[in-house]
């Protein structure tokens, strides 16, 4: 998708601005966070299942093509085929070529935010294949040209009301009048939507929430099923997943099931998880004739070995968005590309380049609760000091931050210089202040008064005052 | 104090820069509660700022030569305490870090970084303060800051000492945990977003209905203060220092001076 990450600041505004948008965040913070906390606690475990889940992607990490190679030739003794692509292009092009192969002209999919990094949608509608999510936030925001606003909940943007309006729009073959009161009535007409269109399909594409390198499987889990319709009603499955999915075995798998959900949803198993391994067998009675595993490079194997190289043992639960401050005041879509949230933050800089995303490392308090959360220990905060400091080293900060912030440190690494320049500006706002204790405007100080008094100082310095008290 | 234990130890007091330049009593404070347990505080000269601004804005470069000040100035001391989670934590926890082509700072911000504490905490865990003889009439509301709450593991230190404040009321709000949007450099960078953050924690700060707002940290008490004022507040914004030190005859953050008390403010 095309970025706008480089106008945060602006998006962010106007979603702050935007009213729905409010009411539908507010949902959040009762929401997920309050879950994922429940789940944890019932669970006496869950630390040291997140210490141990870490520790399986790291090793995973230490020998990624070991178990890639693996990976790929358990696929290919299941009569499957892996595809490695390095860049977006390339995997478009590949499925494209699939589908074109298998003669497609509707492919269905369930969620996956791999497809919507390398825009695949698009591509396929370009040249003549129909692209049908499946998922009910993917289909709800599909209908309505968005993209997803969160990595496990894409339409969370949205309130009920808005979604009515949507299907009364573009389901206008229904009856009119009918009632969209209820989220299950609208989760009932979706439904029926989307039967026709997975009867229909030709070929069924999926994300993968892992790959299994022993046995070559894919790991699916949803709420909805809608992975495993997409994936067994086609004659083709195609799979995509970036390569940092991989984990060695099945149990590695499910270590990494049990803190995947708790930490996304708060539920202690998703509804539906499903392992794929390779096409229909002799003996089964349904699948695929045709398995593909498309795996996505995209500046991954770049990232390995350089600071942000703990960013690839991300599993894609969203407790960094859900927990985010920022996130809740702005959502989504104002991080302008793919991903969001601390996540996005930190990845989306190394996958469009820092130019474009100046803004995501800077738009944080460093508060932490990100990393706090996050079942895979990932040092959020650091890597977005990380960027922060390539800013400042390659100069891409503005002139005027620069140059102020020089100037300050070259005071504040000189103790005795900055005691002489700070004591008259100081003297002087304690005595315009001291009327009203705070200040409602300060020249340079709109950034801060726009919305707050600035509390004026008590007067003198704590250091020059404690030394003529203790010292006369 | 219940007791003052025969004991010296001498503890370089880092003021920070919001305290020395802003509210200077929070200084005094710091450095009374100590010395009621029996430490020598000394408050070195060569102090500015923690080099925090230069280091969340990527310039190692500076933050690096700050430490380096901050090293030499407190590394003579038993224990070096700020009044401030923030400010404690970059000492302990980030300046090891800016030293990684030089071992031998390395090892001495290493050999700082072990005796540096967060006040509240130290008077707590390092100190053993259980007791506080002071009184203040209201009810509170604490606010944990993000720093001391995730980076300094300051959670139940500041509730125990208030527990023994005689006629104060803690009343917990539902976001205690919930950042103020304050940030640094990011409340200006990023103000309306900040703007947000700080409006949502003013509505929880008044949905408790307690008279006043305590922290550990000036600068989420600046900015919560600022804003709970525009928003035509009457709620009393402190450092939890100046509450346990019995020092709150001096107006409150934000809060006029008036004129017959200002020369009696410590």
């Amino acid at each position: 998708m095309e970025s706008t990450a480089g106008t945060f600041k602006e998006n962010a505004k106007q979603a702050l601005a935007d009213a729905k948008l409010r009411d539908a965040l507010a949902k959040l913070s009762d929401g997920f966070p309050v879950k994922r906390r429940d789940a944890a606690a019932r669970l006496p475990e869950f630390d040291d299942l997140c210490d141990q889940a870490k520790a399986i992607k790291e090793h995973v990490l230490e020998n990624l093509g070991f178990y890639l190679e693996a990976f790929e030739a358990r696929v290919t003794e299941a009569g499957g085929t892996v595809h490695w692509c390095r860049s977006a292009a390339e995997a478009r092009t590949t499925i494209l070529r699939i589908c074109k192969q298998a003669g497609a002209k509707t492919v269905t999919k369930s969620k996956s935010m791999i497809s919507e990094e390398i825009a695949i949608n698009e591509h396929l509608e370009t040249h003549d294949v129909e692209p049908v999510e499946t998922d009910l936030g993917e289909y709800i925001i599909q209908l309505r040209h968005e993209p997803p606003s969160h990595i496990i909940a894409p339409a969370i943007h949205l309130t009920k009301d808005q979604i009515a309006d949507t299907f009364r729009e573009k389901h206008s073959h229904l009856d009119a009048a009918r009632n969209l009161e209820e989220p299950e009535t609208l989760l009932e007409e979706a439904r029926g939507e989307l039967r026709r269109k997975f009867i229909a399909a030709d070929v069924g594409l999926t994300g993968a929430n892992m790959l299994v390198a022993e046995t070559g499987s894919i790991v699916l889990v949803t709420n909805e099923g809608n992975a495993d319709l997409t994936y067994s009603l086609p004659k083709t499955h195609i799979a995509i997943a970036s390569l940092e999915k991989i984990v060695p075995t099945l149990e590695d798998a499910t270590t990494i099931l049990r803190v995947l959900a708790r930490s996304a949803t708060g539920q202690d198993m998703s509804v539906y998880t499903t392992f794929c391994t390779g096409p229909k067998r002799a003996q089964d009675l349904d699948g695929p004739e045709d398995f593909h595993v498309v795996l996505l490079d995209n500046g991954r194997t770049k990232m390995l070995g350089t600071e942000f190289h703990d960013m690839l043992r991300c599993i894609r639960c969203g407790a960094c968005l859900n927990h985010c401050p920022i996130y809740k005041a702005v959502g989504g879509h104002a991080y302008g590309w793919v991903y969001s949230g601390p996540m996005g933050a930190v990845l989306i800089p190394n996958l469009i380049g820092l130019d474009e995303a100046h803004h995501l490392p800077n738009a944080s308090t460093l508060c932490g609760k990100c990393e706090e959360v996050c079942p895979m220990r990932i040092p959020l905060p650091r890597m977005l000091r990380s960027w922060r400091k390539k800013q400042f080293e390659q100069e891409k900060t503005s002139f005027v931050s620069r140059t102020a912030l020089k100037a300050w440190a070259a005071l504040a690494r000189r103790p005795w210089l900055y005691r002489l320049a700070v004591a008259a500006p100081i003297a002087v706002l304690a005595l315009l202040g001291r009327e009203k204790g705070r200040f409602r405007w300060l020249p340079l100080g709109g950034g801060w008064t726009s919305l707050r008094d600035m509390p004026a100082p008590e007067g003198g310095t704590f250091i020059s005052r404690w030394h003529k008290e203790r010292q006369p | 104090m219940s007791e003052t234990p025969a004991r010296s130890i001498s503890v370089g007091l880092f003021a920070t820069c919001l305290v020395d330049l802003t509210r200077p009593s929070v200084g005094f404070a710091s450095a009374k509660l100590m010395e009621d347990a029996g430490c020598r505080v000394s408050v070195p000269q060569a102090q500015s700022c923690c080099g925090q601004p230069a280091y969340n804005a990527g310039d190692n470069a500076d933050a690096a030569a700050i430490a380096a000040n901050v090293i030499g100035a407190f590394e003579g001391f038993d224990y070096v305490v700020a009044p401030s989670g923030s400010c404690a934590g970059m000492i302990k926890h980030h300046f090891v870090g800016l030293f990684e082509d030089d071992p031998v700072m390395a090892a001495r911000a290493g050999a700082l970084s072990a005796k540096t504490h967060e006040l509240i905490s130290f008077l707590t865990d390092v100190l053993q303060v259980d007791g506080i003889e002071c009184a203040y009439d209201g009810t509170v509301t604490y606010h944990d800051s993000c720093s001391s709450l995730r980076e300094m593991k300051i959670k139940d230190q500041p509730r125990a000492l208030l527990s023994r404040v005689s006629g104060l009321s803690l009343k917990e709000s539902e976001e205690s945990e919930t950042c103020c949007g304050f940030g640094g450099l990011f409340c200006v960078k990023y103000p309306d977003i900040s703007g947000h953050m700080v409006d949502a924690k003013v509505d929880d700060i008044l949905a408790t209905g307690a008279d006043t707002l305590l922290a550990g940290d000036l600068g989420c008490l600046m900015n919560m203060a600022g804003r709970l004022h525009r928003r035509g507040s009457e709620v009393r914004v402190r450092h939890i220092a100046e509450v346990l030190a019995g020092m709150t005859d001096g107006p409150a953050i934000g809060a006029p001076a008036p004129l017959d008390t200002d020369k009696d403010k410590n």
